[in-house]
């Protein structure tokens, strides 16, 4: 296989997840209605009750709507991850799955591209979002906007890689009703989306260990810092370390050899 | 068209062997396909037909026994014994909100083929198919026997020198098996290529194929049709098969 080929493989995996996207525009619109809930109806009721004193990266005081907002990006990328590994575990059902894998581009390459092309899609969407959330006066410096890129695709990669390797591991598309319960809803609520850590530290310092360690919280306060022009490292780490593990594990998910797929 | 490389059996197990944990769903199969052949892999539901394609397509890991295409080890050059493979597989495998058109270009890119190549193969394949004039129409609104068409004709495009089809024509009528089957011997003769036609109907076998009966992960017997009912006996395909599974609901 020479690189044109291998390019020609990214290209068309790419076209394919564009190509759903255009076709299934309802499905990624809905998707938005979810974070605009939160931002509009929730964040407004809760400004009162849940007040924010002055964090890194704010250098003043900020409404509720200002802080939930990165939280509410990172959403729409684990949400999609999610839902881009439930379209694998359908694929791997209804068979599409099975025609990736028996392509001769090497197996692992073939997962990367698929992941990329979801993330890209996942992307497109947050910013969608952060323009409605510009209307709504939440209005990050205008660099933060390009600044957060790279920090949405690492950390759409590393939620999607998390995905990738959770379809590895299902055997039905009806087992994942339980991922929405399992993994979604804990990690998004055990993070800083919606709270400071420090408000759950008060409560709870088990908690507050939980939240730190998760790797959503890292996504969220990746994207938080970028959109305000700075780079959270420890974030930053966190969210590479998480990539490279889910991602390993998705692809040896995947490995023939390793012989996950073929449990029955 | 033959090639040099035409003495080389386009597919060759030796002493495959597999199992689904404790479960031993294939043992000790042996099997040969040489090129141009078209050898229908007979056997009843269960009987570990796709089990075999999910070895033969990589999909599981051969652990016991040894799985050549054109002479390539699957072990130890997968990709290069990939790239010479066409499957159809049981499950459908179109993206049904594409075109006939965008199905096809995808799977050329996964091949990693050219575009300028790509392109007249899929008109020409389209035309062979009796599609070129729903190309761009959702493969939704094709009836099954078109879509299952399209599938076939699909795996051919990078032109391979196998061709697996796993029980491609379930589910549908008659007159539709006939034509793909037409179809499908027609192309695979004229270009050389070996055939791998797994069913469990015997009426699909013709005089000239070859034959492969599987019953319980074991491999039966395998050879021309007439050997199979000299073999056995009998005067037709089905009571052959019917005589060797005997027991089972044929």
């Amino acid at each position: 296989m020479t690189w044109s080929q291998y390019l020609r493989c990214l290209a068309g995996i790419f076209w394919r997840e564009a190509l759903r996207f255009l076709h299934q525009r309802e499905r990624f619109l809905g998707a938005l209605v979810r974070p605009l809930v939160w931002l509009f109806i929730f964040a407004a009721g809760f400004r009162s009750v849940l007040g924010v004193s002055i964090i890194p990266p704010y250098q003043t005081y900020i409404l509720y709507e200002e802080y939930i907002v990165p939280g509410l990006a990172a959403m729409i990328l684990l949400f999609s991850g999610m839902q881009s590994s439930l379209s694998m575990v359908y694929d791997r059902e209804m068979g599409s799955m099975r025609l990736m894998m028996v392509s001769p581009f090497p197996r692992w390459y073939l997962l990367v591209c698929k992941l990329a092309a979801g993330a890209l899609v996942a992307i497109l969407q947050v910013y969608l979002f952060l323009a409605i959330a510009w209307f709504w006066d939440v209005r990050p410096p205008v660099a933060g906007y390009f600044l957060a890129f790279p920090a949405l695709l690492l950390s759409s990669l590393m939620l999607g890689a998390l995905g990738l390797l959770l379809s590895s591991l299902i055997r039905q598309l009806e087992n994942f009703a339980g991922v929405m319960n399992f993994v979604i809803f804990p990690m998004f609520f055990a993070s800083s989306a919606l709270y400071p850590l420090w408000r759950i530290r008060d409560s709870s310092v088990v908690l507050y260990q939980i939240c730190q360690y998760n790797p959503f919280t890292s996504a969220v306060e990746l994207i938080r810092f970028a959109l305000y022009g700075q780079v959270n490292l420890v974030a930053l780490g966190w969210v590479c370390g998480a990539l490279a593990i889910f991602l390993g594990a998705a692809i040896l998910g995947y490995d023939p050899a390793r012989g996950l797929m073929q449990r029955k | 068209m033959r090639n040099a490389t035409d003495h080389i059996p386009a597919l060759s197990l030796e002493g495959v062997s597999f199992a689904y944990g404790k479960r031993k769903v294939l043992d000790d199969v042996s099997l040969r396909v040489d090129a141009g052949a078209f050898c229908v892999l007979l056997g009843i539901n269960g009987a570990g037909k796709t089990a075999l394609f999910s070895l033969i397509t990589r999909l599981f890991l051969c652990r016991h026994g040894r799985i050549r295409i054109l002479g390539r080890d699957l072990d130890n050059d997968g990709a290069g014994a990939l790239a010479q493979m066409g499957v159809v597989f049981q499950q459908p495998t179109l993206d049904l909100d594409l075109t006939p058109k965008q199905n096809l270009r995808y799977f050329c890119t996964l091949q990693g083929l050219d575009p300028r190549l790509a392109r007249p193969r899929i008109a020409q394949a389209l035309l062979r198919i009796g599609l070129a004039d729903r190309a761009d129409e959702r493969v939704r609104q094709l009836s099954g026997g078109q879509r299952r068409r399209l599938e076939l004709a699909r795996a051919l495009l990078h032109k391979p020198r196998l061709l697996l089809a796993d029980e491609p024509t379930v589910g549908l009528d008659i007159h539709s098996r006939q034509g793909i089957l037409q179809q499908v011997r027609d192309g695979c003769r004229e270009r050389g290529v070996g055939v791998l036609w797994a069913t469990h109907l015997v009426d699909e076998v013709e005089p000239g194929d070859q034959v492969a009966v599987l019953h319980q992960g074991r491999m039966l017997i395998q050879g021309s049709v007439d050997a199979l009912l000299l073999e056995t006996g009998t005067r037709t395909v089905k009571d052959a098969f019917n005589r060797l599974t005997q027991g089972d609901d044929a």
